[in-house]
């Protein structure tokens, strides 16, 4: 909406500050400018945080440079700060989780949206999203006493009898350490997936699926061939958002990883993430580097997930694009 | 409220400064409540309306016809400014609403003088009583008698009381279309306007409740001067004084009623009426 | 019927079968998770859990009457800052935003959303808790305040946005100016909806615990004002599941189901409010 564009034949136009003051009178312009404020505020407040995260990371930033996303040592006796073993934690983890979570969740998303009666949809819809509003610490309080025991005991022994020729699956067995995180991972992220994919399925517009069928197309054949590749950007817009999500995962991820900053080949290992080794050790923080190190680990975070974040807007755009640039 | 005196029309010589490109003359000794004055009007770099020149006459009904998109609904809208909610929007000349501009008025107290009905009726998500009630508090309410007066009135003027005076604390929704219409009218005429513009309020209606307004309609006259938009030119026949044609922007024609409908002058609106086009 | 036709059929139904069993599979997890903690949870319970104080390291007993207080505490503070923001804001790109700024305002708006939780708790330590030199319910309130601020806005921006340009006519027509349209006609319109977001935006927040591990940090013993660190029940939980002591796991439990208790219990009543609110509008 515009505030008021009435021209007025022949007035005299006052000075810039008087007219400011003069308008100020007005109700409406008061509003405008409160709301503006406030509008504003939101603004300062992102800038600010992108300051004092480099700014409070300065002096790890100065002393470490580029050197500090290689370096495999995370030394806070002497001193020596890296972070490639968290952001390796983070990705493997992550990366898990995905694997998991996106057929688990396409599947789940593909059979709500063209397959199941409408009710039935919404009403199991309803159930997946309220999981997305479990807390992660609850997730990680009920991974610590049954995931990570079942992995322990069931699922990494069955795993290293089978696949133990690969490294993924070889090593000690703890329970706790990647594949614990990134079970953990997938399972809250797959809500996410679900909703925004069913959503993105739900509108692609039906004269896609009369097509194919009248084609001669199965069920099944309309839906991966024709209906899927044409909802493909926003389905993968959903993976991406889902992506950000587990990379910024802290309390569950924390709770079962085994807080061990190491690289190694096996998933059955402990290792760190990012938000896990900052959760942990800021506290614990002894110098001033220390917590320039662990804030310039969170600044690195936090660039993934914007990065991350804007990809997923993209694609989500380009399939709503698509949608209305159809007749 | 009650009849203002607004200045007389006479011949085109007397009085102000007006284009001769289109004079339209009400019957001499009638006064007029608006008198519109070369008015063009713009959306951006598009004109919508060509040098309107008309005048709406005091306490009678004057119905604008035409086909979509003639413009009709602009020009109405215009006399009560509600394109301000248009970015781009702009008009230029004059709206003389009692020898005042309206185009240089505080917007707020034009608007209480000029009430409008919208072609769906759009009452608030309130009761009955605060929808009617809503003008007078939001203008604040300094008339003679409280506020259940006032409110009582405006429903007995729009022909509602008897309606819904059991469950005055209902939501305006629970009524009919019908009724929902006429409680419109009964928020916008409970400011006492001196001037209501009907932006074609019977076209999402039913015979009966359009014969309920139109009935209403004339009982208003008496104290409101009333300007209707209509596609229905059965309704403009019925209910209007006086009918003004108009065309791609144009008011092409404006008189009586009757001899708009019985013996036009332009053949355009010969052949808008005879339905050889709109 | 040829060798083809029959293997498209069972892929059509191998197919149906194993995309439910995936919805399944993921339903169960939600029923999987209720399931496990109200019964260790449940067994857990007490009436000391919502009245005691929490007991010394090795003894057993006590409660959490002061984690509760304290995220009672917390989200009070994080309501009052992140609130009015956010529906300010919101109000701003619904009613009055420039082109321009607007976007700005948006993306800036998005960012913030986006943020990780254990970042945010990085900002309010910077600015809160280095300034005072210690941790505070203050500096945890306004980490919680900022992550309600997106959510805020959109919801306040959405709801305004669908409420019928022809109630702000009806409302200008009678002469109210701007401001007093949408505060007396557009707001209350889209009320319900806006209070159901913000609600279900304080239901999120409620169960966050990393922006309070540096900010609010932990307290064994009550917190009175906003100054001192504070115990809350996420931190609480996350505290006792990774100790030793099995009386604390099972402290745990019953937080877990409190504290999830009350996260769904809003969440459903929330969006029920939403679904009745939507279906109504329409009508």
């Amino acid at each position: 909406m515009a505030s008021t564009a009435v021209v007025v034949e022949g007035a005299p136009r006052p000075g810039r500050a008087r007219a400011f003051l003069l308008r100020l009178r007005s109700g409406d312009e008061v509003a405008h400018l409160i709301t503006l404020v406030f509008a504003s505020a939101i603004f300062l407040i992102t800038v600010l945080l992108v300051f004092e995260l480099y700014r409070n990371s300065a002096l790890a930033r100065e002393k470490f440079g580029w050197k500090f996303l290689v370096t495999r040592t995370w030394d806070p006796v002497f001193e020596d700060f890296g972070a490639l073993p968290f952001i390796f934690g983070t990705v493997v983890t992550s990366a898990v989780g995905l694997l998991i979570a996106v057929p688990l969740g396409v599947g789940a998303a593909i059979f709500l949206a063209e397959m199941a009666p409408a009710r039935i949809s919404d009403a199991l819809a309803f159930l997946i999203e309220l999981l997305a509003a479990v807390p992660s610490v609850i997730y990680g309080l009920l991974a610590i006493f049954t995931l990570v025991p079942l992995l322990r005991t069931v699922v990494q022994p069955f795993l290293k009898k089978t696949l133990g020729f690969l490294p993924l699956f070889q090593g000690p067995n703890y329970g706790v350490g990647l594949l614990a995180a990134g079970i953990i991972l997938a399972i809250m992220i797959v809500p996410f997936i679900v909703s925004i994919s069913r959503e993105v399925l739900m509108a692609v517009p039906v004269e896609q699926r009369e097509a194919a069928l009248a084609l001669g197309a199965t069920r099944w054949e309309s839906i991966w061939k024709v209906v899927v590749p044409y909802a493909r950007a926003g389905i993968l817009g959903s993976i991406f958002l889902a992506m950000a999500r587990a990379l910024g995962e802290t309390m569950a991820v924390t709770m079962v990883i085994g807080n061990d900053p190491k690289i190694t080949s096996s998933l059955f290992a402990p290792g760190y993430s990012i938000a896990a080794v900052i959760a942990n050790e800021f506290t614990e923080a002894t110098s001033d580097l220390y917590i320039h190190a662990l804030i310039e680990l969170g600044l690195v975070l936090f660039i993934l997930t914007i990065i991350l974040n804007g990809l997923a807007r993209l694609l989500i755009l380009a399939t709503q694009r698509k949608g209305t640039a159809h007749p | 409220m009650g009849v203002t005196m607004g200045p007389l029309i006479l011949t085109p010589a007397a009085g102000k400064d007006r284009s001769e490109k289109l004079r339209t003359t009400h019957p001499a000794g009638v006064a007029a409540k608006l008198q519109v004055v070369d008015l063009n009007f713009y959306y951006g770099k598009v004109q919508a309306l060509q040098a309107i020149n008309l005048d709406i006459a005091a306490n009678r009904i004057t119905a604008l016809i035409g086909p979509s998109g003639c413009g009709k609904s602009t020009f109405l809208r215009s006399l009560n400014r509600m394109y301000e909610m248009v970015r781009h929007a702009r008009a230029e000349g004059q709206i003389l609403l009692d020898s005042q501009n309206a185009l240089d008025m505080e917007v707020s107290q034009l608007r209480r003088r000029v009430g409008m009905v919208f072609q769906k009726s759009n009452p608030f998500p309130k009761s009955i009583f605060d929808n009617v009630a809503y003008g007078l508090r939001v203008n604040g309410w300094k008339g003679q008698g409280t506020l259940q007066e006032a409110v009582e009135r405006s429903l007995v003027r729009a022909a509602l009381w008897d309606e819904v005076k059991d469950k005055l604390h209902k939501s305006a929704y629970a009524l009919s279309g019908g009724q929902q219409q006429r409680l419109c009218i009964a928020r916008a005429l409970a400011v006492d306007p001196e001037v209501l513009l009907l932006d074609e309020p019977c076209s999402a209606l039913d015979p009966l409740a359009t014969a309920k307004i139109e009935e209403l309609l004339f009982d208003l006259k008496k104290q409101c001067t009333i300007v209707i938009v209509t596609h229905n030119m059965q309704q403009a026949a019925r209910v209007a004084d006086f009918t003004g044609f108009f065309l791609m922007g144009r008011l092409i024609e404006f008189n009586k009623t009757g001899i708009i409908f019985k013996t036009p002058a332009k053949k355009k609106t010969e052949d808008y009426i005879t339905g050889r086009f709109g | 019927m040829n060798y083809r036709t029959v293997w498209r059929k069972s892929v059509n139904v191998v197919m149906f079968s194993l995309t439910g069993l995936c919805t399944l599979l993921t339903v169960c997890i939600l029923f999987f998770i209720l399931g496990y903690l109200v019964w260790h949870g449940g067994r857990a319970i007490n009436w000391d859990f919502f009245t005691k104080l929490p007991k010394p390291v090795g003894e057993t007993g006590g409660g959490m009457a002061n984690a509760i207080v304290g995220s009672a505490k917390l989200l009070l503070l994080a309501t009052l800052t992140g609130v009015p923001i956010g529906f300010m804001g919101g109000v701003y790109l619904a009613e009055f935003g420039g082109k321009t700024f607007s976007f700005v305002v948006r993306y800036t708006t998005d960012l913030l959303n986006g943020v990780p939780s254990i970042v945010m708790g990085i900002f309010a330590y910077t600015m809160v808790v280095l300034p005072m030199k210690h941790f505070s319910t203050l500096a945890g309130g306004l980490a919680l305040g900022v992550m309600m601020i997106p959510i805020a806005v959109r919801s306040t921006e959405e709801f305004l946005r669908t409420v019928p340009q022809s109630l702000r006519e009806g409302a200008l027509a009678l002469g109210a100016s701007k401001w007093k349209a949408i505060a007396t006609v557009v707001i209350p319109a889209a009320f319900r909806g806006i209070l159901t977001g913000i609600v279900l935006d304080l239901a999120r927040v409620a169960g966050e615990t990393a922006p309070l591990l540096f900010t609010a940090f932990n307290n064994r013993f009550w917190s009175p004002g906003w100054n001192q660190p504070t115990a809350s029940l996420p931190v609480m939980i996350f505290t006792y599941a990774i100790a030793p002591y099995e009386d604390w796991h099972r402290q745990a439990w019953a937080a877990g189901l409190v504290l999830l208790g009350l996260v769904l219990l809003t969440n459903i009543t929330a969006r029920v409010v939403l679904a009745r609110k939507l279906s109504s509008a329409a009508g």
